[in-house]
C-alpha cells in the first residue's frame, strides 16, 4: 500500500492506540492535517502550542499513558519549549511532533525553520529530526516505546515536510522498531539487597518516602502491601501524592518545603529512610549538610543516575518500584513500630491547633478554607489540575487524595500556567471523571487563551481562581526575606466572570466563607465548565515553610493570625 | 581526572548529546576521543573528565541513558593502558638538528617530516611520556603542536565489549485510552 509520509504518521498514530493530538497546525506541518482530516483521530485545536504540551502532559499524567502534542516549525515549535521541560522534570511521557522545512532547505534560514532538534537537546528524553517518508512509522513507534519506559520522559520527533509529502510503500510489520542494543544491567546487586533488608528490619524510626515513581510503575497494591507488612509509615512528595490513600492512618502527609511540620519532623528524627521512586529534590531535603541525619538511606529508584545524586545512601536497588518492593517483601518482618508511630502521632497533634482549619470563621475567605470545602463537597473524588503557587501548596494540604492519577501538578519545572491547559487533556483523559482546575490568578492570566478550547470543545471542566491580587508565592518570599518589599507582585486582573461570559462560559464570584460550598454545589450541578472567582485573603502565607537551603526541621510556622483576630473584634 | 569509555550509536548528532551533558553537568572535559569498532554501526569513544569519583558515576549512569549510548562505563583505577598521540613541530637548524633527534630518540619519537628550519616528530605513549618530551623540546621552539586525546583500554580479560542484538525494546505500549 502506497502512501504519503503525512497518511504514515496518521496511521502509526491510530495503530498505537492514539485517540487525540492537541495541536497547532502551520505550513511546515500542513500536509500532515489534511491527512489528520481524513483519520479518525480527534485533534484538539489549542490557542497556543505551550498548551498543546501541557494538554498531552496532562492527559499523560491522568490516563497513565502517552499524551500526543503537534505543531508546526518554528515558533510553533519553540512555543512548546515550556511544556517539554515541564514534562521531563515531572518524568512525563510525551510524544511532540513538530513540522520541519524541506530536507533541502534546512540549514539555511529558511522562513520559520528553527533547529528544535537542537534546542530541545537537553529537555527530552530524546528528539530525531525525520526527513524520509520510509523512517517515519519506525521513528513513531520508537518515539512511544522511548517515551514510556524506564523513567518515562518527552520525545520529540521532528518531521520535514517532503517527508511528510513523499509516497512510499507502507508495510506496518517491515518497519517495527529498530532501537540501539543497549546493556543490560544486572540491577538486584545482592549485597545492596541484603544490606536494604537488614536495615529494614533492624529500624525502629522508620519512614518510607514515596514518589511518583510508585505510580508510574503502577505499584499501588504492591507498595501497600509493603507499608502493611512492614508497619512503617510514608511521608510524599508533591508527585506521590495519591500513591497511598490520604486517609490511611498509616500515611503521614506531604513533606519537605511545604510538607507538615510532623511530616519533616518524623524524618528529621528517622533512624531509617526507605525512599521510593523519589529524587531527593532539594525541595524535599532543604539544606542536605543537616538532612536526615541519623538516618541510614535506602534508594529504590529506577534511574540509576538518581543514585548518590542529592544524598549518598547506604542501599541502592536500582529497578522499577513495584518489582523491586515485590522482591522485597517476602523478606520483611513484620515489627512493632508503636512508639514510633504514637510519637509522631504527639507531633501531629501540636501541629494541628495551628491549622487554619482551626481559626474561627471570621467572615474571611482564606484559599485553605476554599480547598478544604472543595475537598469536601467533592467528596475527595475530583481530579484536580493544579497551576504553581501558594494555592498548590494549600491544595497538596487541604485536598486529600486516596487514589492516583487525581492530582495532576506541575512539581519539578514548577510552571505557571500548568493547570487549565493540563485540565483540558486530563477531561480528555477522564471524561468520566470531574476535573476542577484549581488556578491562582497570576498563573490563569499566562493561559487563560485556553478558555476557548474549553468552549470549542465542549468540555465540561471547572475552573477555581485563587484570587488574592498578588503573585502569591513570591510575595510570601518578598514578606519573609526581603523584609515586605512587594516588588512586582500585586497584580490587576481582568473581572474573570465578565472574562468567563466573553468565552460563553458561567462565571461565579465568591468573596465569603459562605458562599463556598452553595458556590461549589451549583457549579457542579451544571454539565458544563463553570469558572468561580474566589476572592481570598490577600496577604495570607503557606505555612509551615522551610526556608530554602535551611535545615528541614527549621519551619516559620503559622502565627496566631492577626488577621482573624482583628477581624472578630467589631 | 577520570576516564570513561562508552560504546555508542555511529550516527550524526551523538557526540552532540555527549558533549551536551558533560555541558549540563558542569563537568569539565580533557579530552573526548571517538573512532569506529570493528563494527561499523558503533564508535568507541574515551573520555578524560576533570572530575571526582562521584562526578564520573554520575556521568557514566547519566550516559547510558542516552538512547544512543550502549553502554558507558567509567575505567578509572582498573589496570589498564592510555595511549595519546602527538605530532610536534620544532625550530631546528643544521647546527641543533642532531642533538634534538638524540632527544627524540629517548623519548621513543619518530622524525617524520624534515625541512630546512624544522622537524615534526611523532611521539605516542601515555600523556606523562608526551609532555615530558614537550618540556625538553620547549627551548628549540615548539611551532605547531596536534595531539589525539586518550584513548583507553583495560588489560587482559577484563573485556568491554558493545552489546550485540538490536531489538524492539520492550514490548510497544498503546497509551492508555479513557
Amino acid at each position: 500500500m502506497k502512501l504519503t509520509g503525512a497518511e504514515i504518521l496518521c496511521e502509526t498514530l491510530t495503530r498505537l492506540g492514539v485517540q487525540h493530538i492537541f495541536g497547532y497546525p502551520g505550513g511546515a506541518i500542513l500536509p500532515v492535517y489534511d491527512a489528520l482530516g481524513k483519520s479518525k483521530l480527534h485533534h484538539i485545536l489549542v490557542r497556543h502550542e505551550q498548551g498543546a504540551t501541557h494538554m498531552a502532559d496532562g492527559y499523560a499524567r491522568a490516563s497513565g499513558g502517552v499524551g500526543v502534542a503537534m505543531a508546526t516549525s518554528g515558533p510553533g515549535a519553540t512555543n512548546m519549549v515550556t511544556g517539554i521541560a515541564t514534562a521531563m522534570l515531572d518524568s512525563s511521557p510525551l510524544v511532540c511532533i513538530t513540522g520541519q522545512v524541506s530536507s533541502k532547505l534546512l540549514g539555511s534560514d529558511a522562513f520559520q525553520e528553527v533547529d528544535i532538534t537542537g534546542i530541545t537537546m537537553p529537555i527530552t528524553k530524546y528528539n530525531v529530526v525525520v526527513s524520509r517518508a520510509e523512517d517515519i512509522a519506525r521513528t513513531v513507534r520508537e518515539a512511544f516505546i522511548i517515551a514510556n519506559s524506564g523513567r518515562p520522559g518527552p520525545v520529540l520527533v521532528d518531521i520535514t515536510k517532503d517527508a511528510q509529502q513523499a509516497s512510499t510503500e507502507f508495510d506496518w510489520d517491515a518497519c517495527g522498531p529498530q532501537l540501539p542494543p543497549k546493556r543490560v544491567r544486572n540491577n538486584h546487586d545482592q549485597v545492596e539487597f541484603d544490606r536494604a533488608v537488614e536495615l529494614l528490619n533492624a529500624a525502629k524510626r522508620p519512614v518510607i518516602l514515596a514518589g511518583r515513581g510508585v505510580i508510574l510503575s503502577r505499584a499501588m497494591r504492591t507498595f501497600e502491601q509493603f507499608v502493611r507488612t512492614s508497619n512503617i509509615p510514608v511521608a510524599m512528595t508533591l508527585l506521590g501524592i495519591g500513591c497511598f490513600p490520604a486517609t490511611d492512618p498509616m500515611n503521614l502527609g506531604m513533606m519537605g518545603m511545604h510538607g507538615e511540620a510532623w511530616v519533616n519532623t518524623a524524618i528529621q528524627e528517622a533512624d531509617l529512610l526507605i525512599a521510593v521512586g523519589m529524587r531527593f529534590d532539594d525541595r524535599v531535603t532543604g539544606d542536605l549538610r543537616t538532612y536526615a541525619r541519623s538516618a541510614r538511606k535506602i534508594h529504590i529508584e529506577v534511574d540509576r543516575a538518581e543514585i548518590n545524586k542529592n544524598v549518598v545512601v547506604d542501599a541502592a536497588i536500582v529497578g522499577d518500584a513495584g518489582e523491586t518492593l515485590a522482591l522485597l517483601l517476602p523478606h520483611i518482618q513484620t515489627s512493632d513500630h508503636s512508639a514510633w508511630l504514637a510519637h509522631i502521632k504527639e507531633l501531629k497533634g501540636g501541629s494541628a491547633v495551628r491549622d487554619i482549619q482551626s481559626l474561627p470563621d471570621s467572615g474571611h475567605l482564606y484559599a485553605a478554607h476554599v480547598i478544604n470545602d472543595l475537598w469536601k463537597v467533592t467528596n475527595g473524588g475530583a481530579i484536580v489540575v493544579t497551576d504553581v503557587g501558594q494555592h498548590q501548596m494549600w491544595e497538596a494540604q487541604y485536598y486529600h487524595h486516596n487514589e492516583p492519577h487525581t492530582l495532576v501538578t506541575s512539581g519539578g519545572l514548577g510552571t505557571m500556567g500548568f493547570a487549565l491547559p493540563a485540565a483540558i487533556g486530563t477531561k480528555f483523559a477522564r471524561p468520566d471523571r470531574e476535573v476542577w482546575a484549581v488556578v491562582g490568578d497570576g498563573g490563569f492570566q499566562m493561559t487563560m487563551s485556553e478558555l476557548a478550547t474549553i468552549v470549542q470543545e465542549k468540555l465540561n471542566i471547572k475552573i477555581a481562581i485563587i484570587n488574592n491580587g498578588y503573585l502569591g508565592m513570591v510575595r510570601q518570599w518578598q514578606e519573609f526575606f526581603y523584609d515586605k518589599r512587594y516588588v512586582a507582585t500585586p497584580l490587576i486582573a481582568p473581572d474573570f466572570v465578565a472574562l468567563a461570559n466573553a468565552f460563553g462560559i458561567r462565571g461565579e464570584r465568591v468573596t465569603s466563607r459562605k458562599e463556598v460550598v452553595p458556590t461549589i454545589k451549583a457549579a457542579r450541578s451544571s454539565d458544563h465548565a463553570v469558572l468561580i472567582d474566589f476572592r481570598v485573603e490577600q496577604e495570607d502565607s503557606v505555612y509551615p515553610m522551610v526556608p530554602a537551603g535551611a535545615p528541614l526541621h527549621e519551619m516559620i510556622r503559622r502565627p496566631n493570625n492577626p488577621l482573624v483576630e482583628t477581624a472578630s473584634e467589631p | 581526572m577520570q576516564t570513561i569509555v562508552a560504546y555508542v550509536e555511529n550516527k550524526p548528532g551523538v557526540l552532540n548529546r555527549v558533549a551536551s551533558l558533560t555541558r549540563r553537568l558542569a563537568i569539565n572535559i580533557d579530552s573526548l576521543t571517538v573512532g569506529p569498532t570493528e563494527n561499523e554501526e558503533i564508535a568507541r569513544m574515551t573520555i578524560c573528565a576533570h572530575t571526582d569519583e562521584k562526578g564520573a558515576q554520575r556521568l557514566e549512569a547519566s550516559l547510558e541513558k542516552l538512547v544512543d549510548v550502549l553502554l558507558a562505563e567509567n575505567i578509572s583505577g582498573r589496570s589498564m593502558l592510555e595511549r595519546d598521540l602527538a605530532l610536534i613541530k620544532v625550530a631546528a637548524d643544521q647546527q641543533n638538528r642532531p642533538h634534538l633527534m638524540e632527544l627524540i630518540k629517548v623519548f621513543r619519537g619518530r622524525v617524520v617530516d624534515v625541512a630546512p628550519e624544522s622537524l615534526i616528530v611523532e611521539v605516542s605513549g601515555t600523556v606523562d611520556k608526551i609532555d615530558g618530551l614537550l618540556e625538553v623540546l620547549r627551548p628549540f621552539g615548539v611551532l605547531e603542536m596536534a595531539r589525539t586525546g586518550r584513548i583507553a583500554m583495560t588489560r587482559g580479560n577484563d573485556l568491554l565489549r558493545p552489546p550485540e542484538a538490536r531489538s524492539g525494546g520492550k514490548a510497544e505500549t498503546a497509551p492508555a485510552s479513557s
